[in-house]
């Protein structure tokens, strides 16, 4: 056992300092697709780029701008590839803009209107979750992910990640979490279970969607068994994309669930 | 090769499996798919062709028979070869054919009435009642429920319910591009990315006749490696955790955390995808080829230190021997895949017996033989496959040094238009099968088998005598994924 102890001091602190101090593989990492112009001179073919249909040239609205949905965006680069002129990769996998707390919000680049609906929501959420700051313990839920997601979450627990220093934890108990971190593209059989899971949380919960599965059902979309994301079966607060979302990423959700990051005097502590 | 037999034959179909398996060739898979009929046949109505996969030596064999018009079953293959037993509770899903003679057809990835929620009780006995474990369990897992029926300590008798997760896979295939299909093939077993994109790129590869270029298949060779060692790592850590080392389940995640990172430094994504494309891939690694080489030492020298030190701690491996044994007879009967049967004395990888890719050119160090089955010899192949792909990892960070200055994309032209072919690849859990067919340039029909499919039944034959407390140590010995399973 000693044996254990020490090899465990060996190399000295594994751990990152994120979010007091920043971090280079968070900040380096290569997030979901952009729209670096979203008024190129050639249109013929974008919407078509894309294998999960998250590129739309012309909604009616907003008349012949390119937009993105990011929470359907699988991190494929297929239109990066074809027309690096107009998509770009963002980048770092943490911030406020990480993750969404609409699903609008998700659109690249923003829809108008967004910015006032997510500062109420914010607000109300920050309020929902105020009690929750100092110790929140989640229950993870896989509703049809495809494996991955799992090893990012499992990453968490990880000495490198260490979720336990922030005050989060895992709970076996859906009675005593606060938070449900949702993966997968929402299976029909798992959506009873999810349900339940859900109802069985006490007040006030906050729901995180991990993963454009979650999100939006990624590649596999609405189907005869999977419902297009989780939120056709429980209330999604917070959105978060990647295919699968990075630990960073996923971190970064669970600060933004009880409004440790995103404004305020409690930010970053 | 695919031998199609005539419709008559299918009565005879199982005697057929039973003697190719009798001489040697082992049960790969079964699959069934809806095909119109030709056009010259007054008879429109499409029929039902039922393909059985044989592995030989140097490739996939394929039996086809279709089912006479009107016909709904099919004596069934199951009593006389067992490997079967879920092949054809998936096909009765899919399809509603009934194989006749089945000893167990329940629904498998499709939950039908609420009467197949009900919990089923198999052996009888005072005090004996069945444990529903799943589908939400404690920790962070994948969804599936273990139906234990125990008398409080021992387990008798398990089963398992995985339709939980079916997200229609194979289905979702049918209509997308040949080059589309190659992201949900990464999507179908997340954790095996690397080689699910393999193994469909390499029948999609088939069906065109065309190679990739050599240094595309050398990147190959380095993804799927760097993937054995973070799924082999990740079971050292789960094994390690539910031993309760906690030191060493945290030194095992650290290293699983570097080889994510050195993957994600080569080609931006954690798992390896969008490398693998249909006649290549997408872009040489963004280390070079030194780097590689440097980062893999220092890697190796870490990860077997600590996996020396875990194979010296006796009160960890206690817990190991002898649970969780697979029969060596009942491994070969079955097939059993990757590092379960090989633990088990049964070994048929694809990367010696089928190889692709860099594989033929590359020494690939043999490994030890082991025949206990238990976790203990299921860990100790993977710490030696772990060794294996060191080395082969090192050969290909040599020959990739010779190609540093190779830019975008390196591709041959892959575009199928119509045809189909079997494709394979050894995923960290065993082998894993894709039979792709192209009509009019998009994907008609792919039926995936992956290794957690072929091997997740044998749960059912491993607990001899295990209590509960042994269920962790012998569920992550296996070292599976349910995404794989359900599809």
């Amino acid at each position: 056992m000693s044996l254990w102890v020490l090899r465990g001091l060996r190399e000295g602190v594994m751990t990152t300092r994120w979010p007091k101090r920043a971090d280079s593989y968070a900040d380096g990492w290569r997030g979901p697709a952009v729209v670096h112009d979203p008024d190129p001179p050639t249109r013929t073919g974008l919407a078509a780029l894309c294998p999960t249909q998250a590129i739309t040239v012309d909604d009616g609205a907003h008349r012949d701008v390119v937009r993105l949905d990011q929470g359907r965006c699988i991190l494929c680069g297929l239109c990066v590839v074809a027309r690096p002129d107009v998509f770009g990769w963002s980048a770092g996998a943490t911030g406020r803009t990480a993750s969404a707390l609409t699903r609008d919000q998700l659109i690249v680049p923003e829809v108008p209107e967004t910015d006032e609906t997510v500062d109420a929501v914010r607000a109300s959420l920050r309020q929902r979750t105020a009690a929750l700051r100092r110790s929140v313990h989640i229950r993870h839920v896989d509703a049809g992910s495809d494996g991955s997601e799992e090893w990012e979450i499992l990453a968490l627990l990880g000495p490198v990640y260490d979720v336990h220093r922030l005050g989060i934890f895992f709970t076996p108990s859906p009675r005593h979490a606060d938070i449900l971190l949702v993966t997968g593209a929402g299976s029909a059989g798992m959506a009873g279970p999810l349900r339940t899971t859900y109802e069985g949380m006490p007040d006030p919960k906050v729901v995180i969607a991990a993963g454009t599965d979650a999100v939006s059902g990624g590649l596999l979309g609405h189907s005869e068994v999977t419902m297009g994301g989780i939120s056709g079966i429980v209330p999604v607060d917070v959105w978060l994309p990647g295919s699968p979302p990075s630990p960073f990423g996923l971190l970064n959700a669970l600060l933004i669930a009880v409004g440790r990051i995103g404004g305020g005097p409690e930010e970053a502590r | 090769m695919t031998a199609t037999l005539n419709e008559a034959e299918v009565e005879r179909l199982w005697e057929k499996l039973d003697a190719r398996v009798a001489a040697g060739d082992r049960f790969a898979g079964l699959s069934a798919a809806v095909r119109p009929r030709p056009p010259a046949e007054p008879d429109r109505t499409p029929v039902l062709v039922l393909s059985v996969q044989l592995a030989v030596m140097g490739g996939i064999d394929t039996l086809e028979v279709a089912l006479p018009p009107g016909v709904a079953s099919y004596p069934a293959l199951t009593p006389h070869v067992g490997a079967a037993f879920w092949y054809e509770r998936v096909i009765h899903d899919q399809f509603g054919v009934v194989p006749d003679g089945h000893p167990r057809l329940a629904p498998l990835i499709r939950p039908g009435s609420p009467d197949d929620y009900a919990l089923p009780r198999h052996v009888e006995g005072y005090g004996v009642f069945t444990f529903p474990h799943g589908p939400v369990r404690s920790g962070v897992t994948e969804s599936i429920e273990y139906l234990i029926e125990t008398p409080g300590e021992d387990i008798p008798h398990l089963n398992m319910r995985v339709f939980y997760k079916h997200r229609g896979i194979e289905q979702r295939f049918e209509g997308m591009s040949a080059a589309e299909g190659v992201l949900l093939a990464e999507r179908a077993e997340g954790i095996a990315s690397v080689a699910h994109a393999m193994a469909y790129c390499h029948a999609v590869e088939r069906i065109v006749g065309c190679v990739p270029p050599g240094p595309a298949s050398l990147v190959r060779v380095l993804h799927a490696e760097l993937e054995r060692i973070a799924n082999h790592v990740d079971v050292a850590a789960k094994l390690a955790d539910a031993g309760g080392l906690a030191v060493a389940a945290a030194r095992f995640a650290l290293h699983k955390e570097r080889v994510l990172r050195l993957v994600s430094s080569l080609c931006g994504s954690r798992f390896g995808r969008s490398v693998v494309v249909p006649g290549g891939v997408r872009a040489m690694p963004r280390m070079d080829a030194v780097a590689i080489a440097a980062e893999l030492d220092r890697l190796q020298k870490t990860i077997d230190s600590d996996a020396d030190s875990l194979m010296a701690t006796a009160s960890f491996l206690d817990r190991l021997r002898t649970t969780g044994p697979l029969r060596p007879a009942r491994a070969r009967q079955h097939g059993a895949l990757g590092p379960i049967g090989k633990a088990s004395g049964y070994s048929d990888d694809a990367r010696t017996e089928r190889p692709y890719d860099a594989y033929p050119g590359l020494d690939i160090p043999a490994l030890h033989t082991y025949g206990e089955g238990d976790a203990l010899a299921r860990l100790r192949v993977r710490w030696d496959e772990v060794d294996q792909s060191f080395r082969l990892l090192r050969q290909v960070a040599d020959e990739l040094a010779g190609f540093s200055d190779i830019e975008g994309p390196v591709v041959t032209s892959c575009d199928p238009s119509e045809g189909r072919a079997t494709g394979w690849a050894e995923a960290p859990q065993g082998e894993v099968l894709y039979d792709v067919a192209v009509a009019g340039g998009r994907v008609s029909r792919c039926r995936l088998r992956s290794a957690s499919f072929h091997n997740l039944v044998l749960m059912h034959d491993v607990f001899a005598g295990d209590i509960l407390t042994d269920f962790p140590f012998i569920e992550a010995s296996f070292g599976l994924s349910f995404a794989g399973v359900a599809l």
